[in-house]
C-alpha cells in the first residue's frame, strides 16, 4: 500500500559538501518503511514536475530521515527546504533488502551509503554481526553513526583522504572481509565488481540499483534494468527498479 | 443541480464521465489503485498491448524537461496473451470502461492483437499509430495519410469493438491524417501522442535518453495539443478524445470546449497520482457553478 502526504520538515542541514540530512515528519509513510526502500519527493516548483526518488536513511516512529546529494534542480530545492515547511511525498516505494540471518557485510558507495544505515540498524537489532565498508571519492560521512550502532566500519576513498586509498572491492580483498550476506548500494560499476568478487567467494549479494524514474510506482516503465529471465526467449527481461527493485539478487542482474 | 449528467457517449459506449487515463501512463490501473478508486474513472486506457512481449528500449528512458518530460520507453509490454489473462479480469472488478491500446511493428502484428481480442470483455480499441519510440511501425504508420488509412482499414476488418485511432502531432497537418483514418474506417480519434524531443547533458556531453530522442509530454505541450484537437474537431465529424498536458479540470474543460468528447490525463498521473479524480471533481464543481446540466452544452462551443 502506497500513500501520499505533505510531510513537515523537522530539520534540514548540510553535513558535508553537497550532502544534506533531511528529517521529515510523515507518519503515514514512516510506519510502512523498510530498510532499502525509498520515497518520492515532489519539487512542486511548477517547472520540475517529476518526483525524485530518495532512499530512506533512517525510519523513526513518525519521521523519515533522508540523506541525499544535490545533483540537480530537484535536489537543490530539497536542500533549501526550511524547518516547518511542507513537502509532498509518496511512498514507501520498492522492495527493500531481505534481512537474512547470518553475518552481514554492508557495502556502500557515495550516496549509496545512506540506505545501509537503516539496514545496519535493523540487522544489529536482530543480533547480527555487521561489518560496514564505505567508499567515497574524497572525505566521508555517516561513518561515525555506523560505529555508534556497533558496526565495524572500514572506509575507502579514491584520493586516500580517509582510510584505505582505493575502491571498496580492493579494500574487501586487502582485509579479507567475508560474511554470509552482502547488502550493497552504490554506482553500477561498484556493484558489478563487488558482485563478481563476492559471488566468486560464495557470498550472497543483494544490490540496490538506480535508474531515472518518472512515477516511482511501476506505471511509467522508465527505470528498467536487465534481469535474467528463463521464461523470456533470449533469457532476460527489463525489470523496474521502482517496483521489482531497487534491491535485486546480484546473480540475477545482467551487468553491462 | 440534481439532473446534472457528466456522462459521455463514445461510439455507443457510455462513460460515466469524460475522464480517462492516457495509454502508457497508468499501466492497467493496478499501480494506481492505492491512490485512485478506479470505479470513478470514465475509462481506463491501458498501456499498449502487442501480439508478443516487447522488451522496449534500453535505459535511460526518462528525462525531465521544463514543464514536462521525455520518454523513450518503446512500448515495453508483456503481450496480448498476458493482458487477456491478467489485466482484463483485474479491470473488470471495477465499474469503468476498458479501452485497449493496440501496438504493432507491422499491419500483421496489429491485426494479430485485434484478432486475439475478439470476443473479449473490453469496451473499445485504441490503435496506436503514433508512438515515436519504436523504429518499425508506431509513428511511421501515422505520418503518411495513405499508410494510416491502410492500417486502419485492415485492423477494422477484425475489430469487433469500435476503433479509436490515436494520432501523432509530428506531422505538417494533423487534419489530413485525421481525414485519412476516417476514410479507413476509424470510429473515433484520440490526440495527441507525444511530440518528439531531445535533451542533452552538457557535463557528460551526451543525450540524456539512451535512444537520444523521445516523446515529450506534460503541461508544456498543452497549448499545442489543444490547438490540434480544435482543428481536428472542426475538420472531421468523429468523436475525439483530447489529451496532451491535461492536468486538472480547467485543462479538461478547455479541450471539451474545443470539441473533445472525452479527455485523458497522462503525465499528470506522475505528478499527482490522484490527478484523475481531482479532475472529475473539478469538472463537476464547474458544471454546478455554471449551471451546466450536460457537457454537450459546452462541447465544441469554440468556433
Amino acid at each position: 500500500m502506497k500513500k501520499t502526504e505533505t510531510a513537515k520538515v523537522v530539520s534540514n542541514k548540510r553535513i558535508t559538501d553537497g550532502i544534506f540530512d533531511l528529517t521529515l515528519e510523515c507518519p503515514q509513510l514512516s510506519v510502512m518503511a523498510k530498510a532499502g526502500q525509498f520515497i518520492e519527493l515532489y519539487p512542486d516548483n511548477g517547472a520540475n514536475l517529476l518526483s525524485r526518488p530518495i532512499s530512506i536513511c533512517e525510519a523513526g516512529e513518525n519521521t523519515l530521515r533522508l540523506v541525499f546529494q544535490v545533483v540537480g534542480k530537484g535536489t537543490d530545492i530539497f536542500s533549501k527546504l526550511e524547518t516547518g515547511s511542507g513537502v509532498r511525498v509518496l511512498g514507501t516505494c520498492g522492495n527493500g533488502y531481505e534481512l537474512k540471518n547470518g553475518s552481514a557485510l554492508l557495502v556502500g558507495g557515495g550516496i549509496g551509503v545512506p540506505p545501509l544505515y537503516e539496514t545496519a540498524k535493523q540487522l544489529i537489532k536482530k543480533g547480527i554481526d555487521v561489518t560496514v565498508v564505505l567508499g567515497f571519492r574524497s572525505g566521508c560521512f555517516l561513518n561515525d553513526e555506523f560505529e555508534k550502532l556497533g558496526a565495524k566500519v572500514y572506509i575507502a576513498t579514491d584520493d586516500g583522504s580517509v582510510g584505505f586509498k582505493g575502491n571498496v572491492v580492493d579494500l574487501i580483498k586487502a582485509k579479507g572481509l567475508k560474511a554470509d550476506n552482502v547488502y550493497s548500494c552504490g554506482p553500477k560499476i561498484m556493484l558489478k565488481f563487488l558482485a563478481l568478487y563476492c559471488e566468486e567467494q560464495g557470498m550472497d549479494v543483494q544490490v540496490s540499483m538506480e535508474e531515472r524514474m518518472a512515477c516511482g510506482i511501476g506505471a511509467c516503465v522508465g527505470c528498467v534494468v536487465k534481469i535474467k529471465d528463463e521464461a523470456a526467449e533470449d533469457g532476460w527481461t527489463y525489470k523496474k527498479v521502482c517496483k521489482d527493485g531497487p534491491v535485486f539478487d546480484s546473480k540475477a542482474v545482467i551487468w553491462e | 443541480m440534481s439532473n446534472m449528467d457528466m456522462s459521455v457517449d463514445i461510439c455507443g459506449v457510455k462513460l460515466k464521465n469524460p475522464v480517462m487515463t492516457a495509454s502508457g501512463t497508468f499501466g492497467s490501473g493496478v499501480e494506481f489503485s492505492d491512490f485512485v478508486d478506479l470505479n470513478r474513472l470514465g475509462a481506463v486506457v491501458v498501456k499498449g498491448v502487442a501480439a508478443k512481449p516487447w522488451k522496449g528500449n534500453p535505459a535511460p528512458r526518462i528525462a525531465e524537461v521544463y514543464g514536462g518530460m521525455l520518454n523513450s520507453v518503446g512500448l515495453q509490454n508483456p503481450g496480448v496473451d498476458w493482458f487477456i489473462e491478467n489485466d482484463i479480469p483485474f479491470l473488470r472488478r471495477f465499474d469503468t470502461k476498458i479501452i485497449v491500446n493496440v501496438c504493432g511493428h507491422s499491419i500483421e502484428e496489429y491485426t494479430d492483437v485485434v484478432k486475439k481480442l475478439r470476443g473479449r470483455d473490453i469496451d473499445l480499441l485504441e490503435l496506436n499509430i503514433s508512438c515515436p519510440n519504436v523504429s518499425e511501425g508506431g509513428m511511421s504508420f501515422g505520418t503518411e495519410p495513405e499508410m494510416a488509412k491502410k492500417v486502419v482499414s485492415e485492423v477494422k476488418k477484425y475489430a469487433d469493438k469500435p476503433l479509436i485511432v490515436k494520432l501523432t502531432p509530428n506531422v505538417t497537418d494533423i487534419t489530413v491524417i485525421a481525414k485519412a483514418v476516417k476514410e479507413g474506417g476509424a470510429d473515433a480519434l484520440s490526440l495527441i501522442n507525444t511530440l518528439t524531443g531531445m535533451k542533452i547533458d552538457i557535463y557528460r556531453r551526451k543525450p540524456v535518453l539512451h535512444r537520444k530522442i523521445g516523446g515529450m509530454s506534460g503541461p508544456a505541450v498543452k497549448p499545442v495539443a489543444l490547438r490540434m484537437v480544435w482543428q481536428v474537431c472542426k475538420a472531421v465529424d468523429l468523436p475525439v478524445i483530447g489529451m496532451g498536458g491535461i492536468s486538472n479540470a480547467e485543462d479538461a474543460l478547455e479541450f471539451i470546449m474545443a470539441g473533445a468528447t472525452g479527455v485523458s490525463l497522462g503525465t499528470a498521473n506522475f505528478i499527482d497520482p490522484m490527478a484523475t479524480v481531482k479532475t472529475i471533481d473539478g469538472i463537476e464543481k464547474f458544471m454546478r457553478e455554471q449551471n451546466i446540466s450536460n457537457l454537450s452544452e459546452i462541447r465544441g462551443i469554440i468556433d
